[in-house]
């Protein structure tokens, strides 16, 4: 095995064992994980399951049950772009054809630079369409120098 | 000089912290509250002057340098902020405080040294004369769950807050948790002392995470100030509260679906009964409400349940906190009584459309609500008004679309929203939307090539059925309402 591999073995153990006793453990566990290493890996998936005590099938359940836990490295830039009815309402479909052709990237799809992403809502309804950039929320999307907001 | 410039979400992503800088650097003071929910004036600025808080819309961070020097003269005055049109007639008695100052440095208590000293069943008797119903979507009698949670033996009873605020149109959990944090603390501290239980989670959803920081900093400072934990202000009652963050599933707002996941599972559905109430997490009495239910808590325990009951119309009783979204001039947040129709919200507070075209339909209460014409506009909203249109109020979302809008697209993405966001456990809801989906498909594709396709539209009907009557929960039972709303309403869009 190589060193770094056992060293995010040893950094998954430890946010696995620290929240063991914790309600919702696994899955407060899973979602650190992806924020310390980027997305979960099948070996983070067999060292939560050793600590939890519980299959490797489970926990593989509980990974693909959530849309966040990615199990791939994800690039440097995660476009989301609101794809539900209030922002459908004022030109977010129109909004996702034109990152998809600025990004080079189709909605759902990924290259080494940027993830495009669809989202269900980012509670910005009024002020659609929206979207947000590495965790940053952008409102009136259509109205924003699109290329500078995400980078391409 | 003295400015208010918010830092919700709302406000963030139209550019506040650029503006909350500039008015810095001009040497104004700067305090950063939650949003007033006027979201189509975002970055609303207010300065303090000695005859109160003056608004200003859409304020850049290039503005700065002119509104403070020409004042009530900019061009993007609105006026004193209370004395808006949008806010001088709302009724807040959940959302009074957002705004005022920065959330954290609201008062973190209101009634709770009062509620303390009564007993739990005087705190269900004024939950019952307030008529308080779930804000969620479901509306269900707050006291009944309330009483069972408390007559249920168990060991160790919960208070759960669903902040998986998922539906598309609705923001109003994310303004309060961002505005006005102690108020949820409260509200489910009372929730707590009413029905016996000491613990209590709020499951936030992962898309919101300024109100998360925000709400964590609250806990924090309760903690701090011993308005949470083992001696509540020094009463010897305990209530421990903790914020549980959600990955990414619309799904997890369903109340049996959100303890799974907050038990460290996927987030599939329980079959009911038995209710949460009587066991719910872990298998406890637990108390389920949405983030509004328990905010309505500490106004109506300050000023009585009969004077909340005296609030809205028949069964519907008090205020709720509309959320005016999509092809909207001014949307935002609207809290007002009960029985306000649905034409003085969309056109009176939110003047029309954004794009200026006539409005075609509005979709009430989020991906599983009705899409209503125009000429039912002046149904007052009520639960009781909008369950004889076979519609719902569902968390107060309206979204708003003008004649431009496919009403085919739009039950089409019902059925695709179903198919990604459905748990997977019962099949109509996993099977159906995938097949409603294709189904759908096939019906624009013969309008495009102007056939039309009455055997399909035969098979969504039948399928809705289905769906409607043998899905385990709501989110493939309510699926069909859109679809069959809009396929009711607005044939002509399913047919050349």
């Amino acid at each position: 095995m190589a060193e770094s591999d056992q060293s995010r073995e040893a950094a998954t153990r430890v946010i696995a064992e620290r929240n063991l006793h914790h309600v919702g453990g696994t899955l407060r566990a899973l979602r650190e994980v992806l924020l310390e290493q980027g997305y979960v890996d099948r070996a983070d998936e067999h060292v939560v399951a050793d600590v939890f005590n519980l299959s490797q099938a489970e926990v593989r359940g509980i990974v693909s049950f959530y849309h966040d836990l990615k199990t791939t490295p994800q690039p440097p830039v995660t476009v989301k772009v609101c794809q539900a009815e209030a922002c459908q309402a004022v030109g977010g479909r129109a909004l996702t054809a034109r990152v998809e052709g600025l990004l080079g990237v189709d909605l759902g799809a990924a290259n080494d630079r940027v993830a495009l992403e669809p989202v269900y809502c980012l509670g910005l309804c009024a002020q659609g369409p929206s979207m947000m950039v590495n965790g940053r929320p952008v409102a009136r999307a259509d109205q924003c120098n699109l290329a500078d907001e995400i980078g391409a | 000089m003295k400015a208010y410039v918010p830092l919700d979400t709302s406000a963030v992503a139209a550019g506040a912290d650029a503006v909350a800088t500039a008015f810095e650097n001009n040497g104004v003071d700067v305090v950063r509250t939650g949003s007033r929910g006027l979201a189509w004036a975002e970055p609303l600025v207010e300065i303090a002057t000695e005859h109160g808080r003056v608004a200003y819309a859409n304020v850049t961070a290039a503005d700065a340098a002119a509104v403070i020097d020409q004042g009530q003269d900019h061009p993007k005055c609105l006026g004193p902020v209370a004395e808006t049109a949008y806010l001088r007639d709302q009724t807040r008695a959940v959302f009074n405080r957002v705004g005022e100052d920065h959330p954290l440095a609201l008062a973190k208590t209101t009634v709770l040294q009062d509620c303390l000293e009564q007993s739990p069943e005087a705190l269900i008797a004024t939950i019952e004369t307030s008529g308080l119903r779930g804000r969620g979507g479901a509306g269900f009698p707050a006291h009944i769950k309330w009483r069972t949670v408390f007559d249920t033996p168990g060991e160790q009873k919960y208070i759960v807050c669903n902040a998986d605020e998922g539906d598309s149109g609705t923001f109003a959990d994310r303004l309060l948790l961002e505005g006005d944090p102690y108020r949820l603390i409260e509200g489910m501290t009372i929730a707590g002392l009413g029905t016996g239980a000491t613990k209590g989670y709020v499951y936030l959803r992962s898309e919101y995470p300024i109100a998360a920081d925000i709400f964590q900093s609250a806990l924090d400072s309760a903690y701090a100030e011993s308005i949470l934990g083992t001696d509540i202000l020094g009463s010897g009652k305990a209530f421990d509260l903790e914020l549980f963050i959600g990955a990414g599933a619309y799904i997890c707002g369903e109340e049996t679906s959100l303890l799974e996941s907050l038990e460290g599972k996927r987030g599939e559905i329980r079959i009911k009964p038995p209710v949460p109430a009587i066991a719910g997490l872990f298998g406890e009495p637990t108390l389920v409400h949405n983030v509004i239910s328990y905010a309505c808590v500490p106004a109506i325990m300050a000023r009585g349940g009969d004077w909340y009951a005296s609030l809205g119309i028949g069964r519907s009783t008090g205020t709720m906190a509309f959320q005016l979204a999509g092809n909207v001039q001014r949307g935002g947040l609207v809290e007002v009584p009960f029985g306000i129709t649905i034409d003085q919200l969309i056109n009176g507070y939110g003047g029309g459309t954004r794009s200026g075209r006539p409005i075609r339909t509005v979709q009430i209460g989020g991906p599983l609500g009705a899409y209503l014409k125009p000429d039912e506009f002046a149904t007052p909203l009520t639960y009781e008004a909008m369950a004889a249109l076979g519609a719902g109020i569902g968390h107060g979302g309206i979204v708003v679309y003008d004649d431009t809008v496919d009403l085919a697209a739009q039950a089409r993405y019902a059925f695709e929203f179903c198919e990604v966001e459905s748990c997977g456990k019962c099949t109509p809801c996993r099977l159906g939307s995938v097949r409603g989906k294709e189904t759908m498909d096939a019906v624009i594709a013969a309008r495009a090539e102007g056939r039309a396709a009455e055997d399909k539209l035969a098979i969504i009907d039948d399928l809705c059925e289905v769906m409607e009557t043998a899905s385990l929960c709501q989110m493939g039972g309510m699926t069909p309402i859109p679809v069959t709303s809009a396929i009711k309403r607005f044939p002509e869009d399913f047919r050349p």
